[in-house]
């Protein structure tokens, strides 16, 4: 159907239609279960998140940070960037508004009221809606815009439909579209080349999670990459540095005028807590069912050795875009060093992988096997998780949804060209990945495990991913590496195809 | 050169019309994801008729068959045919396996945990599998752009999505097997279809008020001689035997239809429904207000009218009082131009639409009507609306203004913007559907007659526009305004205005259908 709205008014009418799906499918997983619903004495993340809004609003800025008599940093004390703490304010304002004994100092630890969780809910699916939506509608304008209408009305689906993210925001609850929907505002300016809008949408996300620094080297190499080949070099890469500062200090300045920047940062770093949590699928996780990493090294050297290790595996994809930066190698790289940091960096979550799955999304009419791999490996990673969220219905039902999305019997036509180009063995891989994934998501809802091995699903399960992850890795590796020479011949194709 | 090609893409959707399995990809494809929806509306909002037919997967598995109309455990007796409690009986064998609790006569009562949620709501999606085939074998004949704004319509219709996977309730697979029946009409299977729907009424007997039109249909286009007659009259009477022939043997016949027939129960339901009569007791209630003005002695009784379990009053208070006789009188009556129409002119392009007329008059005239009935005209008229865009208008509009009053059953806070961003979401899919489907075009193959028809553009005349417009500020004044005018004082206010302004559009409704009836 969607191949015959060639007028605008059909266009907007399908985009409106998919963003509104979209948005639809969030409400109706909000219905459902949350991380640590009902369960004192620490609860979840919703409860972290709404604890934020607690401290943030009845606490000065620079008490927010610190152990105080009112702010006791061993429950769920703030651990993210300064404009987590903002966003926190602004929505513990709202919450105040409505109910203010949802965020009473003290008192409201653990408060579970159907308004409360209510508002709270509506707290991330209005940020989604205003951050991540325009985010993705932007970023298809500016690098679809060559492609038909189809296609890029698909891959629009695709990026907003992802449910990965929808599961985790809505269901499990975090505000990862914030932090993610910032970086993809900073990925559509380059393509729109507006590399100092970039920057400071970047460092915006750097400063709602630290965990975004997983970009911070393909960002980089581009803008650097990019920046050498100008007329004034020197100057270029210092126009976006006073850009990069400049962010840096407003979002910080509360604390740099408090002096209490210094606990701030302490409290980002967690080198407390170890090398990874639960049952990752990393390299971390993986290799210590033979080699006992925890027993063998303590925590500090551990880190030196991540850190050692993740910039190895990062470097190639940096050095590539410094050579010869360009949208799609830029898109690649952000690929591949996101999923270096997952596999080998320091205290990675379950939760780390949406970072490599945003930037495969991105790429889905470039490359539909590395996108269909990883959202196999994210989804099949994070089912543990999901599991003890209570989050199996909505897991299920998102998952199949996303599969029908991928493969549409009236769009097949249309999306010929995406799939043809699909790498064999990829392909082989995800369709075994998707077997086993299956297979021991059901094994593990059905049986309980063998008392010997109580985690023996979850090493399984994430043994299994990790070694997919490592395949796609070298896959998307090549692909970056070739990207240079095929990339002129990929220009060619599209103007053939218009 | 473009023009030949468009012949030879239409030759071959020609070709694949004749295949049996058309569209079978694309029926399963919308299904499919029809299916992961309703998953996700799993933890929401469930009315008593979860435990209705909770009570009933009780009922049917621990007690024998000849208390199954005689127990009165719970007030939720059982009061549909034997074959919906047959099912219920299939049913209990399942959700026996998955937690004993949910079939213990006494200790399940009001019983609903994870396990009797998931259970039932499953249950509902499985039984829409036949909801999914009856939809498929109507239209798989139709062009794929067709079939597909077709299930699009029907699998995610939020007025079944709200009634059957909220609410809850069996309606999809019902108004399946009616597709069935209908299908099979329209294939020139009369025995079959006629058979099918026998079967339905076996299941709900609600379904009888378009039972007239079968068999007028019936016995004009099949029973030539009386060799049909008799097969076609002794299959049904079969059918119908299956379902109470053990009911007879115990002699409970007459406590079967007692149960089934409840006309102990008001004119209108707890909530009126958007038809006739809520505009009549409307007019009432305004009158016997003004008379109280002018300083007449007027007796009100307060909600007599109303009542799910019993509610036998007097109810108006000036105008004339309604019988169920009465009522039925009128579904006759209303009925009658497409009885004698059918009866002139028996043919199968004309009985999809008496069918969807006769369901309108039995839901704006007959006694003690749900608003949930408006889903038996609404899903079948989909199918005669993909044909002409004449009735295609007719249908969104009464579609958007039959879902509209299906609201107020689901009237918990945490439900609202699921059905609202749904109603907008669905009907703006609908309209771009339609709206692409009837777009102007030049085609070799299409008939000229019917180019004509289809080539009309899709858009509403001002009455409907300003009418959906209304709805909106209605849907305002329900929200905001009215608790900010009255706080908490005339709390029946709101529904009451949604019911007489619903009711309107639906009177419009049906007066268009009638239209349509008398130009068959």
């Amino acid at each position: 159907m969607v191949c015959e709205s060639r007028t605008s008014l059909g266009k907007c009418c399908t985009l409106f239609l998919i963003g509104a799906f979209a948005f639809w499918i969030r409400v109706l997983v909000t219905l459902h279960s949350y991380s640590g619903a009902g369960t004192p004495p620490r609860f979840g993340d919703y409860e972290a998140q709404r604890h934020w809004m607690e401290i943030t609003l009845h606490t000065p800025v620079q008490e927010w940070y610190v152990n105080t008599t009112n702010n006791d940093l061993s429950y769920w004390g703030l651990d993210y960037p300064p404009l987590t703490a903002y966003q926190s304010f602004f929505h513990g304002l709202v919450l105040d508004r409505f109910e203010p004994e949802s965020v009473a100092l003290h008192t409201s630890r653990g408060y579970e009221t159907p308004s409360s969780k209510r508002l709270m809910r509506w707290t991330v699916l209005t940020s989604d809606a205003i951050i991540f939506f325009p985010a993705v509608f932007a970023f298809s304008m500016a690098f679809h815009h060559q492609r038909r209408f189809d296609e890029s009305a698909w891959a629009f689906a695709v990026i907003l439909l992802q449910p990965a993210l929808i599961l985790i925001d809505h269901g499990h609850f975090q505000y990862n579209c914030i932090s993610l929907g910032l970086t993809l505002g900073a990925v559509a300016s380059i393509c729109l080349h507006r590399d100092y809008l970039a920057s400071v949408l970047f460092c915006l996300a750097l400063n709602h999670k630290q965990m975004s620094a997983y970009y911070a080297p393909a960002f980089f190499a581009y803008l650097f990459g990019k920046s050498i080949r100008k007329k004034n070099p020197i100057f270029e890469v210092m126009k976006l540095g006073v850009a990069v500062i400049g962010t840096f200090l407003l979002c910080w300045w509360p604390f740099l005028h408090s002096r209490t920047a210094e606990a701030v940062l302490l409290r980002l770093a967690p080198l407390q807590r170890g090398i990874f949590e639960d049952y990752v699928a990393n390299f971390w996780c993986a290799s210590s069912l033979v080699v006992k990493w925890k027993q063998i090294f303590p925590n500090t050297v551990l880190a030196y050795l991540a850190l050692f290790a993740t910039l190895v595996s990062f470097l190639p994809s940096v050095v590539q875009q410094i050579r010869s930066p360009s949208h799609r190698g830029f898109l690649l790289s952000l690929f591949n060093s996101s999923l270096s940091f997952y596999l080998f960096s320091y205290q990675v979550h379950e939760k780390s992988i949406l970072l490599p799955l945003i930037p495969a999304s991105l790429l889905i009419l470039e490359d539909f096997s590395l996108y269909r791999g990883m959202i196999l490996c994210a989804m099949f990673s994070m089912f543990p998780l999901l599991r003890r969220d209570g989050l199996v219905v909505p897991y299920i039902a998102t998952f199949a949804l996303h599969l029908l999305l991928l493969n549409v019997p009236f769009l097949e036509k249309s999306l010929s060209h995406v799939k043809e180009r699909q790498h064999p063995s990829l392909k082989y891989m995800s369709d075994g990945l998707l077997f086993t994934g299956c297979l021991i998501d059901l094994l593990y809802l059905l049986i309980e495990p063998p008392p010997r091995y109580p985690f023996l699903f979850e090493a399984l399960n994430s043994l299994l991913v990790f070694i997919c992850l490592v395949l796609i890795g070298l896959h998307s590796h090549i692909q970056q590496w070739s990207a240079t020479s095929t990339h002129e011949q990929i220009d060619a194709d599209k103007v053939k195809m218009n | 050169m473009r023009g030949t090609k468009q012949q030879q893409q239409h030759e071959l959707q020609r070709q694949q019309a004749q295949k049996p399995m058309n569209g079978l990809r694309e029926v399963l494809w919308m299904a499919s994801v029809a299916t992961c929806i309703k998953m996700l509306l799993m933890p929401t909002y469930h009315s008593t008729d979860f435990e209705v037919h909770r009570h009933w997967l009780a009922l049917t598995a621990s007690l024998p068959l000849n208390q199954w109309y005689i127990d009165e455990t719970s007030p939720w007796t059982l009061d549909y045919p034997p074959f919906f409690a047959w099912f219920e009986y299939v049913l209990s064998f399942f959700a026996r396996i998955v937690d004993p609790v949910i079939v213990d006569l006494t200790r399940g009562l009001k019983y609903d945990a994870a396990s009797a949620v998931y259970f039932q709501r499953g249950s509902v999606m499985c039984s829409d599998l036949l909801l999914f085939l009856g939809t498929w074998r109507f239209c798989r004949n139709f062009p794929l752009k067709l079939q597909i704004l077709s299930y699009l319509a029907i699998f995610f219709s939020p007025g079944l999505l709200m009634v059957d996977h909220i609410h809850f309730q069996y309606n999809g697979f019902l108004l399946g097997v009616l597709l069935l029946s209908v299908s099979y009409l329209k294939e020139g299977n009369d025995l079959t279809g006629g058979i099918m729907f026998a079967i339905l009424l076996c299941f709900k007997h609600l379904f009888a008020i378009a039972a007239p039109v079968y068999f007028v249909y019936l016995l004009r286009h099949y029973c030539h001689d009386l060799a049909r007659f008799l097969k076609l009259g002794f299959s049904v009477m079969l059918v119908i035997l299956t379902a109470f022939g053990p009911f007879l043997y115990y002699g409970q016949i007459a406590q079967v239809l007692r149960r089934l027939f409840p006309f102990g129960r008001g004119l209108c339901h707890a909530y009126w429904a958007p038809n006739f009569w809520a505009l009549y007791n409307a007019v009432d209630k305004m009158l016997s207000y003004l008379l109280r003005m002018l300083g007449f002695d007027v007796v009100m009784e307060k909600a007599a009218m109303t009542g799910g379990l019993v509610g036998d009053s007097k109810a108006h208070a000036i105008l004339p009082q309604i019988t169920p006789g009465l009522s039925m009188f009128l579904v006759l009556l209303s009925m009658s131009p497409c009885l004698i129409k059918i009866w002139r002119k028996p043919r199968r392009d004309n009985l999809l639409i008496c069918v969807v007329y006769a369901y309108t008059c039995g839901y704006i005239f007959g006694w003690h009507v749900h608003e949930k009935a408006s889903l038996h005209f609404v899903i079948p008229l989909v199918l005669a609306a993909v044909d002409s865009v004449k009735v295609a208008k007719e249908y969104y509009f009464v579609s958007i203004v039959s879902y509209y009053s299906l609201f107020p059953l689901l009237f918990e806070p945490r439900e609202y913007p699921v059905k609202m961003i749904f109603l907008v979401l669905h009907s703006t899919a609908m309209w771009y559907g339609f709206a692409i489907n009837f777009a102007p075009q030049t085609q070799t193959s299409v008939k000229e007659s019917e180019l004509k028809e289809r080539n009309g553009c899709m858009s509403l005349c001002i009455k409907k526009k300003m009418f959906i417009a209304g709805l909106v500020g209605l849907e305002i004044y329900v929200q905001l305004i009215h608790h900010l005018v009255f706080e908490e004082r005339l709390p029946f206010l709101p529904l009451m205005l949604i019911s007489v302004y619903c009711s309107i559009g639906l009177m419009y409704a049906w007066l268009k259908q009638l239209s349509f009836v008398i130009e068959l």
